[in-house]
């Protein structure tokens, strides 16, 4: 039958059925499930919509190599900060991607932990989703240095200088935050695949196909007793990897925490930052999942029962951060420090173009997911892509702020300054989505961008002997 | 222009010199000259444009391009062969009093407009990199001011005329003396009726005596002078008061209260170093008990119109119109019962000050100083004559003596005088020595008109400046630090001036020019020098008239930078009997009306702070160094009030990147009087007086060079084609509308308030002494208020103290004493090597100043009650922000408590910066240092790093004098003494207002200050522990107008 | 050529087409008494390794260490080389300051725990392996696709072509069964018989 209709139906089922079955891709089996996902992958069946975006993603990839090289070139100086405003585009944008690459590894270690069924349709997506967010962060921190061909300083390594990183510096936690983040990200992506592949190894027809992803499958070959072990280190990975991701945003919002600028030097940032990221990773993950679902007609797998569930998480993370805000704001009011306060008034009612900003900031991480409080609009795409999109930008708008706003308005009035981004700051932000595009794209096309033995273990008959007995 | 088709040039020319040898290669130089490829290659040593990065930089990347133009003096600099002839001696025996590595120090001295400033040079292996001041002369006392401090910058400028040229093609000088002599040998059968020779003020006693020479060989010759910076109403003063021509001198040591009529005695005006010294060694005010200096502190007046440094640091300050002042004073002069025939003028609003001001006069006869300021009319310098004499301050406070400058004195009509003979065709050889009056004189002299009719026109100067492109031979002049001279201080004490480096590109001095016009025959600049002074010590030394007795003068003179017995005694004089009949307003030399509660707005003239006349234009450091009360740089501007500014609907525009930091595209107002006008920027400057509109000069250079100005890219606007030799100082009625232009004006700092927080601490003598402890005392609130504030709860780790063996390395900074001339940026910048960025990234918030002043005005914007300096170094903090945040150990704490940078570590995050409390911290946002240039290269102070692109730099205290103090201290085996480590900004500081030293000897001149209950931390609440503390400022307000 | 290959092959596997089939032809299996066996499954199947007489697997003590060293390493290289290897003032801290090592430490920990988690698993599932008998079973492709596979190998003692043959054949719902030969490459002539093979006996 026709995939729309095989929607319809679907969803009606689901909207019936009840508890964690509403999960469960209906009408399907063993077979049709690796048949359809694994299709998408080996099937010859790329449609023109897909080299279109990865035209355009190309094209933004080459300008952000482009700018790099321009940076390179002639320094720093090409953005638009200054001496009281030292970090500022760059900085953002690294604290923002970093932000998004967090729902991947939550989606997948913690709701693993949680036993949450629907986690399956889109962990897949989430973990490459950080994978690629955070190569997008990773390159920041390299492109703001003034000297960025010493990066590798920043790495405890034995050398003539006989000297080591200064530890006490958050910029060195970050180093190892975001490294390790990245590689657990990296294997725990790579070993929920390994079935996959194997799937991939034995379907594939051609010879090319049969080695890579047999090379990738190394030779895993379902074993029940591998399966065992495989369950277990999974499961540990998971349980690793849910202090870390809520470890890696605490580091990053110490590079702001442990300084003495005002608007900076807050105990709350920890938490608060991670709950940002939370937002931010969602929002990414729902802008992605649903073109994505009727790109690839895999509704009955995304299925808006799954939309709605992120919807509702969406709701709450908005919620932690925005509790961020107003505690700050009040924290600030009630200790009465002069030069807070001041950095906080001018947040607010602030200088030249900060409080637009802010309350541009605030309408979308707060009012706009007030919306999804109403079901209705939960489960409507269109609302909810939106919902998610501005609240993507409020995410990058209230890094911008938290960063420039303290440092433009510190302690000396004699050294206050603004910043103003220069077409530099807009193009070396603008550049690093076309990376995270292009890379995404890729990831659609050659990796199954669902777990293939995760739904299979989801379907009615899985485990048939239980329900027997 | 890329360097390829320079070396082709090159290559060229040197093919032309092979083949040459032994003093031929000179004589070849001379006839190349003239060759094709040698104009070409000038031409092109010049270029309009080239191919920079279009962000800003094109300025630097012009500099890049000037190393080629040094190449070029004497082309022995362009082959990279050995050269071709001649015997290389090897440096086998060097000259015994070079070591190297170590820095000689030679006395000279800086000839400016009113007197000479004695200094003493550094040099490394016989380059100069750094003056400093010469404490043994009167005029210095060891201190600088920016333009000393700069001068340095100027020697080594790319910029500087590097030939003589005739008609823009380059000559050899052989040619040009040639013409000059047939020239002045046609002239000489009429006693040279048709010379004309235009100088400016002669300080030298040698160039004196080498006029009277040249007037002897040429009887009927004329010498004329001109200045930009005009004295006439002052020099007519002395000649209706004394009769004669007179130069005036003021104790400030000796006076208990000054009234400051318009003369910004610490500021602009000539010998005001001394000033400064003398003024401040009556506060420093250190404990709150009735010790001398604190029995008499010293109490200032001051009238003016715009913020300048001496208004900034009275305890009364009145802002008025320029026009007004007189009112003022005649006000003032009536209530002390000095005869003001005419009007008794009228204090109209100010009545009570006017009266409180007269009584404190009164009531310290004897110990009062009145000065009046250069921009006032005639009636004023009467009456500040009179007003000294009435109160019996001649002889205790003033002193009268002659004036320094030799030679027709520097009055308007001189200039007038000679356009005249120009224009009526009487002058067929004129010869400009040192003068700009095409870009400088008053508007109403048309002097360029005139001057295009003079057959023969010569000009010697340093640069190919506006004059220069109108003569037909433009002859390279060497700088002060190039050639033999001498020049008097503002008291008459000579000092001689000694070459510290062949002339780079071969130039001459006056004196050696004007000797060659007397005799027509070349004379070396040391051989004139000494004659003159030969005679002079003949009639004064009274043992035997020996060589070698003469050589041992010669020496000691050489050596202490003054010839001992040379300042000119103190002349006894009254006022004529009939002055006050000068007093009729008529007699007063502006035509300004001032009748009380007229609105019309007046426009008045002022040197600029930085580039002075605009002798200096083409400084990079100077025009970088942010004036002291607009902090603006690389730009003129209308300053006006607040108020004025509200009234012609002007407001601050949108920001550029830096923001208050940076910059503001300021609306451009049009000056308009009769049917001269100019467009300029405005600028609100809180405490400018109302209805006044103040323009620097100095700016708007058509040709300075490529920092201050060319006919295409011009640098600010051009004030003095507003001036006419009637009004020379200010106009009354000037016609000012607001216009849709904008123009960007970059600043260092446009935010004057302290919203709030204890920055500066400052209290009137009377608190200081209820409340001794008033500057720390926020400190002991806070910590009441808020305990987490208290340092106790601040140390969450247990403290890490150094070693107690090593020295404590401290600075402390006095605000009651500092009068924010920005001598110590300059300084610091020429001892660090630190770099220029340009007007665009100033304007972006990149200046890379290691010290800046921070200025704030206390009250409102409107209504300001205090103006505040505050100079910021580096605090060296004990518990640095910026150390524990960096990740690559590039900033770490020295033993010694220096919050060292390392340069080769830092990769530049930023990190330190954002983190610093103080914003003390610069960063190489792009290659700002110039590494090709050769002529700046050889300025570079070889002690201190030049730091490459990204990398953080910020004061050091001058760590490298703490060096090699430590090194001579261990050569000798004994501690650092006291005072022995002195840094750049501390040894250039006019007022003293800098100690540093070793905290932990409580000996130490830090550490006593620091035991003063004045002493503050900045920020202390923060925690950080500065080493470096300041001293609150204490002023001394009459208690009669306080609160009034 | 080894005479012995087509004699003795790797074992003999059974295909099902539900994992109910799959269980109950295990723990036959089990009561049979056959051990050196192994069941096969698109997907994880709890309780199958239990059925199959796997115990607790020493993974989580290996991550437990992992972890431990982890972090003391991490510790320990900040320590040494901020307060022994080369000490300076840094601000003022002293030079262990050990909150401020804190993060690193942790990361590490995590680090290391995690590699040695998926590390371990892969050394004890002794992957990777390319090549495995099993892969000479064309049906064996859809083991990972749609079809479960129980295997009883050559090396149980109780292992014995024809009886263990019969055995499978007898166990209920079952598809077929195969032989897995250990290795598919051999002379025409055994290639003819291998032809023959794999001998399949409908129930």
């Amino acid at each position: 039958m026709s995939p729309a209709a095989s929607i319809k139906t679907a969803e009606v089922r689901q909207s019936e059925t009840s508890g964690e079955l509403r999960y469960v891709p209906v009408g399907h089996t063993f077979a049709s499930v690796t048949e359809k996902i694994a299709e998408l992958v080996l099937g010859r069946a790329t449609r023109q919509a897909w080299f279109v975006v990865l035209a355009a993603g190309t094209v933004l990839l080459l300008m952000f190599s482009a700018v790099i090289v321009y940076l390179l070139a002639k320094g720093t100086g090409i953005w638009g900060i200054n001496v009281p405003v030292g970090w500022c585009f760059a900085i953002t944008s690294f604290v923002w991607w970093i932000g998004i690459g967090h729902a991947g590894t939550l989606i997948s270690a913690i709701l693993v932990l949680l036993h949450q069924k629907w986690r399956t349709s889109i962990n897949r997506i989430a973990e490459a989703m950080t994978i690629f967010a955070v190569m997008c962060a990773g390159t920041f921190p390299l492109l703001h240095l003034g000297r960025p061909w010493f990066f590798f300083w920043l790495l405890p390594y034995p050398n003539t200088m006989k000297l080591w990183p200064q530890f006490r510096s958050a910029l060195v936690w970050d180093v190892f935050a975001v490294s390790t983040y990245f590689s657990v990200s990296l294997m725990f992506w790579y070993m929920g695949m390994i079935p996959d592949f194997a799937t991939l190894r034995d379907r594939a027809v051609q010879r090319r196909w049969q080695v890579v992803y047999g090379m990738l499958a190394m030779g895993w070959r379902n074993s029940a007793r591998h399966w065992h072990r495989y369950q277990m280190a999974y499961l540990l990975l998971a349980g690793l990897a849910t202090p870390l991701v809520i470890s890696v945003h605490s580091v990053v919002s110490s590079d702001f925490a442990i300084s003495l600028e005002p608007g900076w030097h807050e105990t709350v940032f920890p938490p608060y930052f991670v709950a940002g990221a939370l937002l931010s990773g969602f929002a990414m993950v729902i802008a992605l999942a649903i073109p994505m679902r009727h790109y690839y007609g895999i509704e009955d797998f995304i299925s808006v029962s799954h939309l709605e569930v992120m919807a509702k998480i969406l709701l709450a993370t908005s919620f932690f951060t925005s509790y961020g805000y107003f505690s700050e704001q009040f924290i600030t009011w009630i200790s009465g420090e002069t030069y807070d306060k001041y950095v906080y008034l001018n947040i607010l009612i602030g200088f030249r173009q900060y409080a637009a900003v802010t309350w541009i900031t605030l309408c979308c991480v707060f009012i706009a997911p007030q919306l999804l409080w109403i079901k209705r609009f939960r489960r409507n795409e269109k609302v909810l892509f939106v919902v998610s999109v501005l609240v993507l930008a409020g995410m990058w708008m209230e890094r911008y702020l938290l960063i420039t706003t303290s440092l433009s308005r510190d302690f000396l009035p004699s050294s206050w300054g603004i910043f103003q981004p220069t077409v530099w700051d807009i193009l070396t932000y603008v550049g690093s989505l076309g990376l995270f595009i292009v890379t995404f794209l890729l990831f659609c096309r050659f990796l199954p961008m669902i777990s293939m033995c995760e739904m299979r273990g989801l379907l009615p008959g899985a485990r048939g002997h239980e329900e027997g007995r | 222009m890329s360097r390829k088709d320079l070396a082709t040039d090159l290559a060229e020319l040197e093919q032309a010199l092979q083949g040459t040898s032994g003093r031929q290669y000179w004589r070849s130089l001379d006839e190349l000259a003239g060759t094709a490829a040698f104009q070409k290659l000038m031409r092109r040593e010049f270029p309009q444009q080239a191919d920079v990065w279009p962000d800003s930089l094109s300025r630097r990347h012009f500099l890049t391009l000037m190393g080629a133009s040094l190449a070029l003096a004497g082309l022995s600099g362009c082959s990279v062969k050995p050269a071709p002839m001649g015997k290389i001696v090897p440096y086998v025996q060097p000259p015994r009093e070079i070591v190297a590595g170590e820095p000689l120090f030679f006395a000279t001295a800086q000839p400016l407009p009113g007197g000479a400033v004695g200094l003493l040079v550094e040099s490394h292996m016989g380059r100069p990199t750094k003056i400093e001041g010469n404490p043994d002369h009167p005029a210095s006392g060891g201190a600088t001011s920016i333009y000393h401090q700069a001068s340095i910058l100027t020697l080594y400028d790319p910029d500087r005329s590097q030939t003589v040229t005739y008609q823009g093609r380059t000559r050899a000088w052989t040619e040009a003396l040639a013409t000059l002599r047939t020239g002045l040998e046609k002239e000489r059968d009429n006693g040279g009726a048709a010379v004309r020779i235009l100088s400016e003020p002669i300080l030298s006693p040698s160039l004196a005596r080498q006029r009277e020479r040249l007037l002897k060989s040429l009887p009927k010759a004329k010498w004329h002078v001109y200045e930009p910076l005009l004295q006439d109403a002052r020099l007519e003063a002395m000649r209706l008061a004394f009769g004669q021509n007179l130069d005036c001198h003021y104790a400030f040591n000796k006076a208990d209260v000054v009234l400051s009529l318009d003369a910004d005695f610490l500021g602009s005006e000539p010998g005001n170093l001394r000033w400064i010294a003398d003024f401040m060694s009556r506060r420093r005010i250190r404990t709150p008990a009735s010790d001398s200096t604190q029995a008499s502190m010293n109490r200032l007046y001051c009238i003016e119109t715009e913020v300048t440094c001496t208004g900034a640091k009275a305890d009364h300050r009145l802002a008025v119109r320029v026009q007004d002042i007189e009112g003022l004073a005649r006000a003032i002069a009536s209530k002390l019962g000095v005869s003001t025939a005419g009007s008794s003028g009228s204090a109209g609003p100010h009545e009570k000050w006017v009266a409180a001001v007269a009584k404190d006069l009164e009531a310290h006869r004897g110990r009062v100083l009145v000065l009046a300021g250069n921009r006032q009319p005639v009636a004023v310098h009467l009456l500040a004559h009179a007003i000294n004499q009435h109160l019996g301050n001649v002889g205790q406070t003033v002193f009268y003596s002659r004036p320094v400058t030799e030679g027709p004195s520097p009055r308007i009509e001189s200039l007038r005088e000679l356009a005249d003979d120009m224009r009526q065709d009487r002058v067929r050889l004129l010869i400009v020595l040192d003068a700009n009056p095409v870009y400088s004189a008053p508007a109403d002299i048309k002097f360029m008109d005139a001057l295009e009719r003079v057959p023969l026109r010569v000009h010697l100067g340093l640069y190919q400046d506006e004059t220069a492109r109108r003569c037909h031979w433009h002859l390279n002049e060497a700088h002060f630090l190039e050639t033999w001279g001498d020049a008097r201080a503002f008291d008459g004490t000579a000092t001689l001036m000694q070459p510290l480096i062949e002339p780079l590109y071969r130039g001459r001095s006056a004196i050696e020019l004007v000797a060659f016009l007397a005799t027509l025959q070349e004379t070396p600049g040391e051989e004139l020098v000494r004659s003159r002074w030969r005679d002079h010590w003949n009639q004064q030394t009274r043992g035997p008239k020996t060589d070698d007795a003469f050589d041992a003068f010669w020496k000691t003179s050489l050596h202490d930078g003054v010839v001992a017995g040379t300042g000119f005694p103190i002349r006894n004089v009254a006022l004529e009997n009939d002055w006050q009949r000068h007093l009729e307003p008529q007699a007063s030399a502006s035509g300004a009306s001032s009748r009380p509660g007229d609105e019309s707005f007046e426009l008045a003239f002022a040197p600029d702070p930085t580039v002075f006349d605009g002798s200096f234009a083409n400084n990079g450091w100077l025009q970088e160094c942010p004036k002291p009360s607009t902090t603006l740089t690389w730009d003129n501007a209308a300053l006006m009030s607040p108020d004025t500014a509200r009234q012609l609907g002007v407001e601050l525009g949108e920001y550029a990147h830096g923001g208050e930091h940076g910059g503001f595209k300021m609306p451009v107002v049009e000056l308009k009087v009769e049917d001269r006008s100019v467009l300029a920027p405005a600028w609100i400057v809180p405490g400018h007086a109302d209805h006044s509109i103040t323009v620097h000069f100095g700016y708007g250079r058509e040709s300075a060079g490529r920092v201050g100005g060319q006919r295409d890219q011009k640098v600010g606007f051009n004030a003095y084609a507003m001036r006419t030799s009637s009004q020379p100082w200010f106009v009354p009625n000037v016609r000012v509308t607001k216009t849709d232009r904008t123009h960007l004006l970059a600043c260092t700092q446009q935010h004057n308030l302290m919203e709030n927080r204890d920055l500066v601490r400052s209290a009137s003598l009377e608190k200081f002494r209820q409340k001794p402890d008033f500057a720390s005392e926020p400190e002991k609130q806070k910590e009441i208020d808020e305990t987490r504030r208290a340092p106790a709860p601040l140390e969450f780790y247990p403290p890490l103290e150094p070693p107690a063996s090593t020295p404590k390395w401290g600075m402390v900074i006095d605000l009651t004493t500092c009068v924010g001339c920005k001598a110590c940026v300059v300084a610091c910048q020429a001892e660090n090597n630190i770099p220029v960025v340009g007007k665009q990234q100033v304007a972006a918030g990149r200046e890379m100043h290691w010290i800046r002043v921070d200025r704030y005005v206390g009250g409102t914007a409107e209504a300001p009650a205090e103006f505040h300096f505050q100079p910021v170094p580096c605090m060296h903090c004990e518990r640095a922000p910026c150390e524990y945040v960096c990740p690559v150990e590039a900033t770490v704490h020295s033993a010694e408590g220096l919050n060292d940078m390392v340069y080769n570590r830092c990769v530049g995050t930023r990190f330190c910066s954002n983190n610093c409390s103080y914003k003390v911290r610069r960063f190489n946002f792009f290659h700002y240092a110039d590494f090709e240039t050769g002529s700046l290269r050889l300025q570079y102070n070889p002690d201190v790093t030049v730091r490459s692109r990204g990398v953080m730099e910020k004061c050091s205290y001058c760590v490298q004098r703490i060096r090699h103090a430590q090194i001579d201290a261990d050569r000798e085996e004994r501690p650092i003494a006291d005072g022995e480590v002195v840094t750049a900004c501390q040894a250039a500081c006019p007022a003293g207002a800098i100690a540093f030293g070793d905290l932990s000897n409580s000996a130490s001149e830090a550490a006593k200050w620091r035991s003063s209950p004045l002493n503050y931390a900045l920020l202390e609440e923060l925690g950080t522990r500065p080493r470096t503390t300041y001293l609150a400022a204490v002023r001394n307000p009459n208690p009669e107008l306080e609160g009034g | 050529m080894k005479p012995e290959s087509n004699t003795k092959p790797f074992g003999l596997m059974a295909e099902f087409e539900t994992v109910d089939a799959l269980f109950a032809a295990t723990r036959r299996a089990r009561l049979a008494g056959y051990r050196q066996m192994d069941a096969y499954t698109p997907y994880a199947v709890e309780g199958l390794a239990e059925e199959l007489g796997e115990r607790k697997t020493r993974i989580p003590m290996v991550v437990l260490i992992g972890g431990l060293v982890g972090a003391g390493a991490g510790f320990l290289m900040q320590y040494w080389s901020m307060a022994v290897d080369y000490p300076f003032n840094a601000g003022g801290r002293p030079l262990n300051s050990w909150p401020a090592y804190v993060p690193i430490a942790f990361e590490m920990m995590i680090l290391v725990a995690s590699f040695s988690a998926f590390l371990s698993m892969l050394f004890l599932n002794d992957l990777p392996r390319p090549h495995h008998p099993l892969f000479n079973v064309p049906q064996f492709a859809r083991a990972s696709q749609d079809r479960f596979f129980l295997c009883i190998e050559a090396t149980d003692p109780l292992f014995d072509a024809e009886r263990t043959l019969d055995f499978l054949s007898a166990s209920e719902s079952h598809i077929g069964v195969v032989e897995v030969p250990i290795e598919l490459e051999t002379a025409p002539k055994e290639a003819e018989a291998s032809e023959q093979q794999p001998v399949t006996v409908m129930s």
